[in-house]
């Protein structure tokens, strides 16, 4: 059962999570003020098209704003009240702030849900196209992390002829366990979701993947596998090898060959879901509930109780950690995603939102922070090479940078990088070099959006030149053609 | 909450430069004792020496450059560079060349390139190669351990500490230095001897240099243990001693008469020590792993060719800064190609 990785390097983080996801899984009270961000991820690009305006009532799962493109995903409120406000709030989020629309919750008779159609069995008699313009407005999103919308990426993997279908339950991340408590838990939902999946994507198989650090939520999703007795439907246990749940990475190792760089699974067949989208799917089927909720795991040394929590989207953190008994020694560091890719935020206030799988309130021991954690000189020991899982060579980029050597930057690869953070584990030197490689990658973006602008202008001005010669030499032509036109007939 | 915007990932395995370096020194522990039993107590003398001198350099170095000197002292990489001197250097080296080739080590090898991590050369070899070519006859004074192991300890500590010290007559020593290994094999050769005839010189033990071959074999197995503990990989060591072996190989197959065999070059002159705890310098050698193959092959090759055709009987310091010259170039030409890219 058991695959071998064939990416290079990778890392095996001590995890303190098992005993978390052996925990039973807490489930949120509603919140009475939700944030609902219009962005839920930095990956989706633009900002979602609030429905609603400041003062509306609305029910609970009520559409309050649709996105604007492909890859966006409706939101849908998960509480009945009033629309409070709609504005720039904080955020878990790069650029550290986005549009928020703020919902009170009302009276008790506002919290009346929406009645709910759900589609149930019907779905195997719709034509996956009818099926997919019925997922456009559930607001499922990828919820491992990058949240794009479920439909856009059924529909990318549609057109180029989908042959796999494969739901991502490594969680690699060291902290993050939220996933595994999901398996455990309700390991048939998932697999019904596979099996809306699979009709919608037209592939042929789906190959459920697990880290094999999870061996009872393996066993749940075997017995739930038995039970449901479909044949396409397969259970891999994959090294849990950090970063081995990245999608290109988990596509190397599920089919044994190498996503070739540049390349979405979508090209080579692939279709890539995390466990709990499909999860999601099987409870916007089967009960009609839009995405309102996820699983997130609150852990980290400031909580008495690290657990994993199923919270309402827009919950702000403060209420998910008081929840977990947040204590009242200050934090070294609030973290939301994971311990490996995750954001530190300042305000604990900010809101849930789809892609958050983990809530991390961490302390310096958690961090492996030293008392003198000052960065030093890199000795190119290499360690950072062994690490990287694309192999790369950190320690030359590193250098590469500090020159400001873009040529050297193109021949290291710079922009294979999908900056995991494993060469910044390792690094005796402590040296940062994930953020480092990220701020190259964007200065050089940068670099190169204005050399083409510079280019274009170049081009441009050197065209309107011709053009004004061309027009000047046409002018002067006609000019002495007229006068000599006007010398030969105008004879005294 | 004390620290928003820090960067991901905010995990960090435990090693530290530090933790590495102390590591070194005790993969070292090994070549020390057997050094103790050959030739009595003058390596801490030495390393005592060195340390004070490359110490020295170091906070003096580091003071002109206007930076904190604790900070950088606390890496203990001064102190590696200074114990592979005194493990390097000849056992009876008056204490002040010691000093020299520590000191130069540190301010010209590392702190006119910028100090740790820039520099282009090994340090310890910088300093090596100075003082040999400044001071070919006391750099070859090397003893005869069979020689020195006749004298009982008391004896061998008491005059080797002095002449060290430079407070006994050189000429105390005289009778248990000799030719090394290799410096007899060179002058057989030149003498028109055979090869059998220069085996039985009292300079050969039974695979290597008398004596040496002691020390050969406690490099190899401190290697053994930085290989085990990962702070070394493989490619330099193997690559230095598969070259220097397939170098002497092919030279002696062709003929016989005039060339040592690849186990009699593995064993002497500072082949071992220099495999596993000089060549292996990660800051002046080849990056990737494709790379510290082709650095560590050139060092034992060249090594070979310096041994079998230079005027020096060993090469390993001059082979080393000759393959740090070329590490630029196999960077240049060793990049892997990463996940996913197809070789064409």
């Amino acid at each position: 059962m058991a695959a071998s990785a064939s990416w290079p390097g990778g890392l095996r983080i001590p995890s303190r999570k098992h005993a978390i996801a052996a925990g039973p899984l807490v489930v949120a009270p509603r919140p009475r003020r939700v944030l609902l961000a219009l962005r839920q991820s930095m990956e989706t690009g633009a900002e979602l098209e609030p429905c609603v305006a400041v003062g509306a009532r609305v029910q609970e799962g009520d559409c309050i704003a649709r996105p604007r493109h492909a890859e966006g995903a409706a939101l849908h409120t998960p509480i009945g009240g009033t629309v409070s406000a709609i504005g720039q709030r904080t955020l878990a989020q790069a650029d550290g702030a986005g549009t928020c629309v703020v919902i009170e919750a009302g009276a008790a008779s506002d919290l009346a849900p929406r009645p709910r159609v759900p589609l149930g069995d019907g779905f195997r008699s719709l034509a996956p196209e009818a099926l997919l313009a019925q997922l456009r407005d559930s607001g499922l999103a990828g919820l491992g992390g990058a949240a794009f919308a479920l439909d856009s990426k059924l529909a990318q993997a549609r057109r180029s002829g989908c042959e796999l279908l494969l739901l991502n339950g490594v969680e690699c991340d060291p902290w993050t366990c939220c996933d595994d408590r999901l398996l455990r838990d309700r390991a048939a939902e998932v697999l019904d979701g596979a099996l809306v999946l699979l009709h919608a994507s037209g592939a042929a198989r789906c190959v459920v993947a697990v880290g094999d650090d999870k061996p009872e939520a393996c066993a749940a999703l075997e017995a739930a596998r038995v039970t449901l007795g479909d044949a396409r439907i397969e259970l891999r246990a994959v090294p849990a090898l950090y970063p081995g749940g990245a999608e290109a990475l988990l596509v190397t190792t599920v089919t044994g060959v190498a996503l070739p760089a540049g390349k979405l699974p979508a090209d080579v067949g692939v279709l890539c879901h995390n466990v709990a989208s499909a999860a999601a799917l099987a409870r916007f089927v089967h009960a009609g509930e839009p995405l309102l909720r996820r699983i997130v795991t609150v852990t980290g040394s400031g909580v008495a109780r690290p657990c994993n929590v199923e919270a309402w989207i827009g919950t702000p953190l403060s209420e998910l950690l008081a929840l977990a008994g947040l204590g009242a020694a200050p934090l070294e560091r609030l973290i939301v995603g994971g311990a490996m890719s995750g954001l530190a935020v300042a305000d604990p206030s900010v809101p849930l939102t789809k892609a958050g799988n983990c809530v991390i309130a961490a302390s310096a021991a958690d961090l492996g922070l030293p008392g003198a954690a000052a960065e030093l000189p890199c000795i190119r020991c290499g360690d950072c090479a062994r690490a990287c899982p694309v192999d790369l060579q950190p320690q030359q980029l590193h250098q590469a940078l500090r020159n400001g050597d873009e040529p050297a930057l193109a021949r290291l690869y710079l922009d294979d990088c999908i900056e995991c953070g494993c060469c910044d584990y390792v690094c005796p030197s402590r040296i940062p070099l994930t953020a480092r490689l990220r701020a190259g990658r964007a200065l050089a973006l940068r670099r190169r959006a204005a050399e083409a602008q510079a280019t274009d202008w170049r081009e441009r001005h050197a065209a309107r030149l011709a053009r004004d010669q061309r027009a000047a030499t046409t002018q002067r032509a006609q000019f002495e053609r007229a006068r000599a036109e006007g010398d030969g007939g105008g004879a005294p | 909450v004390s620290a928003p915007g820090a960067a991901a990932p905010h995990l960090r395995a435990e090693r530290s430069v530090a933790r590495v370096m102390e590591l070194v020194l005790l993969a070292l522990l090994p070549y020390a004792l057997v050094h103790l039993w050959l030739y009595g107590p003058v390596l801490p003398l030495q390393l005592a020496v060195a340390a004070a001198a490359a110490g020295g350099a170091e906070a003096l170095a580091l003071r002109l450059r206007r930076r904190d000197p604790r900070a950088a002292l606390r890496d203990r990489s001064v102190l590696v560079t200074a114990a592979l001197l005194a493990a390097a250097l000849p056992p009876f080296l008056p204490w002040w060349i010691t000093a020299l080739a520590a000191a130069v080590a540190v301010l010209l090898g590392k702190h006119a390139f910028g100090g740790l991590g820039q520099n282009p050369f090994n340090p310890a070899m910088v300093g090596y190669a100075t003082v040999l070519l400044a001071f070919p006859l006391q750099m070859t004074r090397w003893t005869v351990p069979a020689t020195a192991l006749a004298q009982d300890w008391g004896t061998l500590a008491r005059t080797g500490l002095a002449t060290v010290l430079g407070r006994a007559d050189p000429a105390a020593i005289d009778g248990w230095t000799g030719a090394t290994a290799l410096e007899a094999l060179q002058s057989g050769l030149a003498q028109r001897l055979t090869m059998q005839e220069i085996r039985a010189l009292p300079a050969f033990g039974s695979v290597g240099g008398a004596g040496v071959e002691w020390l050969a074999l406690a490099a190899l197995l401190g290697g053994l243990v930085l290989l085990a503990l990962r702070i070394v990989r493989w490619q330099v060591p193997f690559a230095v001693l598969a070259g220097m072996a397939t170098a002497a190989a092919v030279a002696r197959a062709f003929d016989p008469g005039a060339h040592a065999g690849a186990v009699l070059h593995l064993f002497s002159g500072a082949t071992m020590l220099g495999a596993f705890f000089i060549a292996t310098d990660p800051v002046s050698g080849a990056a990737s792993d494709r790379g510290r193959i082709v650095f560590g092959a050139g060092i034992g090759v060249l090594t070979y060719l310096i041994r079998a055709h230079g005027v020096h009987a060993d090469g390993f310091a001059f082979a080393v800064l000759l393959m740090n010259l070329a590490v630029p170039l196999i960077d240049r030409h060793s990049v892997p190609l990463p996940h996913g890219h197809a070789r064409t």
